[in-house]
């Protein structure tokens, strides 16, 4: 029944950096947030004010289009702010921590025993609802479509990732009850697709009431977009959903302890942090708690996710909802002499998927790479650069060619709806003329959404 | 010394440093930015960090993917020198033979010829690039931003693709006409439909054609001996090229380097053995033929090729199929044979004339290739085909690579639209048999 499925293309990009297997506690967080713009598409509708009281679980606002979907506090304290943006978009809801832990309690029950629309009301009510994404979109499930599959990635191979395995580790139980609740979801499989070259920990491996197939090359392997589309890919009206392994354990706590569970085991990257380590703390923290004093040097960028995909947070912002890894980069924001460290340097710094530089013999050396553009935007020139990078049976330069036109119809045929932004990282990342692809994505995904959806 | 090296760096970036804040917005010089930015961006991989998604980006840029090209074409550039000075010397050896005589050996005289080469192709680099880069300097002020790279490897390219004595001032108004036409109406670098160079080509081709075909154009200094010889081609003298001689096989008046072949018309064999002996494989090969400047010497561009595959810069696919198609039509012009030029040996096209430049340095211009990687081998082996079909069926425009790769380029998009539509046929099957 499981398969396995072997991938040519995709890139590992080697970085300095990656945590040691230790989990220590992170310095007690002061306060979350939890930020609106981690879900792509959602209006917020805030319903305390600041200053109020918010209980563990407790709802702080919900989907203006759809008010089942609840967003609640991961921690008992205060609404201190709610950040606003341009045109008054709300950007981050923070809630300063009170020391107390006040819960909004749930009955524990058994996922097995309930019916779907029974695990979908619970899930919602508890404010689990957000940790599952759809594809098409790749945003927070619609509640009210069955999807006829969920996906669930059992590892991350984008660079310095988290080790998944690791932070499942003695979790097996709650993974489970995860599991079965999420398969109450759908009337297919649980898919849960592992790493073929690396026998996962047992609390993974030993998963029931899925499906467990093997994916086999280099990044973006581990993407749930790109197992989607090997082993059960999305036709125009067909809807699948995805959830991250830790977010999956997070549900299986809900329904075996009936609140909900905030710790999160994030991992510290990046070669401009020191102490790199899988910290525990809690969703949404202040990145402080872990950043503090493990900074090698002050011209860094502190990224939420990794460097791909994730987001510039700065030293005062908060940890994203779905991520696992935080990844401290060099800034690039320095003049480059072209013949030493520029453009036309000899470049054993630089890593490139081009065989431009010499690093191409070089299979194995990792790079401390910093987050200059290495040039500017132009026009698309080479081509070819994105197919090698891009697993799936979709031509990149062509869709993004037709998002840019806004041609609907060319967007469907080409693929739009099997994709998300981060299955667009690697092209982006080889993109020679630095054209900022991943948005480009997001823009298509808006466009389809408004014109077909 | 090191001490002394880094010190000067400093100095240039202070000066960079400097002069930023002049031209950004509200700045003092804000209007002259796109040029500043040009010059400024040159010595110094500017410090732009990324914004949105990837936070690391690849090493590679335009600038350097555009500089390999330039590295590449640097053999064909320099082999060019040599052997415009050479044929300019054979030319003086056969009329003022007590002077010159032993400059008919290809060696000898070396300083000489490499001069003479290097003075005659220079002055066509600084007009093909100061005319480029003027227009493409107007159009960056007009768009307000930094010049694009794709004309470093356009102006490259443009003096390799003329013969030695094209007047400067026609590469100059064909240079200005194909980057205003030819690119900027499009919209710039990445946007053209066709390639820029070739458009210069086929603009002095069509033009001017007296300076870019028939037989006096291809060895610099022709028209002064013919002058000087009292409007006569002097004895012994030649200015045709391999492919004009082919070309007039097809006719009644065979030619072979002068000589008048009359008698061996409808001989083939004959014909094409006095064909080898005047510009014998190994000769073509090496580059020891006249034609346009950095077209004749398969060694330099196979250098070239070899950077351009090695980097990964040129497309393998389209090369190797550009070659594949006209090799495999020559073969099939073979089997026809109604005249001497049919029966020529499908290798000897690939190495005589601009085949191989166009194959390895033209055709592969990702901007006006095929995009998709089925898409460009049929965009490089009808190529190939065409490049035969118009050299050997149409011997108005002996040269048939230049026109079959300005066709392909129109011809591109419409290879990767149906490329692209077998694609998306295949992943709609797929949720067919699911």
């Amino acid at each position: 029944m499981s398969k396995t499925i072997k991938l040519k293309k995709g890139l590992d990009i080697k970085l300095i950096g990656e945590a040691d297997k230790v989990t220590v506690d992170a310095k007690p967080s002061k306060e979350i947030a939890i930020k609106p713009t981690d879900f792509p598409g959602l209006t917020p509708k805030v319903i305390l004010k600041p200053g109020e009281k918010v209980k563990r679980g407790e709802t702080l606002f919900f989907d203006k289009q759809n008010e089942k979907v609840r967003y609640v506090s991961p921690v008992s304290g205060t609404l201190k702010e709610i950040v606003r943006g341009a045109k008054r978009r709300i950007l981050s809801v923070i809630v300063t921590l009170d020391g107390k832990d006040d819960v909004e309690q749930f009955e524990p029950v058994d996922p097995n025993s309930l019916s779907r629309d029974e695990v979908r009301e619970l899930m919602l009510k508890s404010g689990h609802w957000p940790f599952i994404r759809q594809r098409p979109l790749d945003k927070v499930a619609n509640p009210d479509i069955t999807p006829k599959a969920i996906f669930i990635s059992g590892f991350d191979s984008a660079p310095l990732a988290a080790d998944l395995d690791y932070i499942a580790r003695h979790q097996g139980e709650f993974f489970q009850k995860g599991i079965d609740a999420l398969a109450k979801l759908t009337d297919g499989k649980v898919n849960l697709v592992l790493n073929k070259f690396y026998s996962p920990d047992e609390a993974i491996k030993s998963a029931k009431n899925c499906v467990i197939n093997y994916i086999a090359g280099k990044h973006p392997a581990g993407n749930v977009g790109t197992q989607i589309h090997h082993f059960d890919p999305i036709d125009k009206g067909q809807f699948v959903f995805t959830v991250k392994v830790q977010d999956v354990i997070a549900i299986g706590k809900f329904f075996a302890n009936g609140s909900f569970d905030s710790t999160r085991i994030v991992a510290l990257t990046g070669s401009e942090a020191k102490n790199r380590k899988y910290y525990r703390t809690i969703l949404g923290t202040d990145v402080s708690a872990i950043i503090n004093d493990n900074l090698v040097q002050d011209n860094v960028r502190i990224i939420s996710g990794n460097a791909l995909t994730g987001e510039n947070v700065g030293n005062d912002g908060h940890l994203g909802f779905y991520d696992t890894q935080i990844t401290v980069l060099p800034e690039g924001n320095q003049y480059k002499f072209f013949l030493t460290e520029g453009w036309l340097g000899l470049g054993f710094d630089k890593f490139s998927s081009h065989r431009l530089f010499p690093t191409w013999l070089m299979q194995n050396k990792k790079y401390r790479l910093d987050t200059n553009l290495n040039g500017e935007e132009r026009g698309f020139v080479v081509t070819g650069e994105m197919d090698k990078v891009m697993p799936f049976d979709i031509l990149p330069m062509q869709l993004i060619k037709a998002i840019m036109v806004e041609d609907i119809e060319a967007m469907e045929n080409l693929g739009i709806y099997e994709v998300a932004p981060e299955d667009f990282a690697l092209c982006e990342y080889v993109c020679t003329s630095k054209v900022n692809i991943q948005e480009k994505i997001r823009e298509g995904l808006e466009v389809i959404e408004r014109e077909t959806m | 010394m090191l001490n002394l090296k880094f010190n000067k760096l400093k100095f240039l970036k202070d000066i960079v440093e400097n002069l930023d804040p002049k031209f950004e917005k509200g700045g003092k010089w804000e209007k002259f930015a796109p040029i500043y930015e040009t010059l400024a961006t040159f010595p110094f991989t500017p410090k732009h960090v990324t914004t949105k998604g990837a936070h690391i980006r690849d090493g590679v840029d335009l600038k350097r993917t555009m500089m390999t090209v330039i590295i590449a074409l640097i053999p064909a550039l320099l082999f060019g020198m040599y052997n415009t000075g050479h044929w300019h010397y054979e030319l003086l050896a056969i009329t003022n033979p007590a002077e010159y005589g032993t400059y008919i050996d290809f060696w000898t005289g070396f300083g000489d010829k490499l001069l003479f080469g290097f003075l005659k192709v220079l002055p066509l680099l600084i007009v093909s690039y100061g005319v480029g880069l003027g227009v493409e300097f107007i159009f960056a002020m007009i768009r307000g931003h930094a010049l694009h790279e794709g004309f470093l490897v356009t102006g490259m390219l443009i003096p390799l693709i003329v013969p030695a004595d094209v007047p400067l001032w026609m590469v100059g108004v064909a240079v200005a006409f194909a980057v205003l036409i030819g690119k900027e109406v499009f919209g710039g670098t990445g946007m053209n439909i066709v390639n820029i160079a070739l458009t210069a080509r086929a603009f002095l081709f069509f033009a001017y054609p007296t300076k870019m075909s028939g037989d006096k154009v291809w060895k610099s200094g022709t028209n002064d001996i013919i002058a000087a010889n009292g409007g006569e081609i002097p004895d012994g003298v030649s200015g045709a090229t391999p492919l004009g001689d082919l070309a007039s096989f097809v006719g009644e008046n065979p030619v072979v380097n002068g000589e008048d072949l009359k008698g061996l018309v409808g001989d083939h064999s004959a014909l094409l053995d006095k064909f080898e002996a005047a510009y014998t494989p190994m000769d073509s090969f090496l580059g020891f033929i006249p034609g346009s400047i950095g077209e004749t010497s398969m060694i330099a561009i196979l250098i070239g090729a070899g950077i351009l595959l090695f980097t990964g810069v040129g497309s393998w696919r389209i090369m190797f199929s550009f070659f594949l198609g006209g090799y495999l039509f020559g073969g099939l012009m073979n089997l026809i044979g109604v005249n001497a030029y049919m029966d020529l040996p499908p290798w000897y096209h690939l190495i005589l004339g601009g085949f191989a430049f166009g194959a390895v340095f033209m055709a592969t211009d990702p901007v006006t290739a095929a995009q998709t990687k089925w898409g460009k081998f049929w965009y490089g082996f009808l190529g190939g085909i065409f490049a035969l079909v118009i050299r050997v069926l149409n011997p108005a425009y002996p040269e048939g690579v230049m026109l079959a790769i300005l066709f392909m380029n129109v011809c591109a998009p419409l290879i990767d639209h149906y490329v692209v539509q077998v694609n998306i046929a295949r992943r709609k099957k797929r949720f067919k048999t699911a």
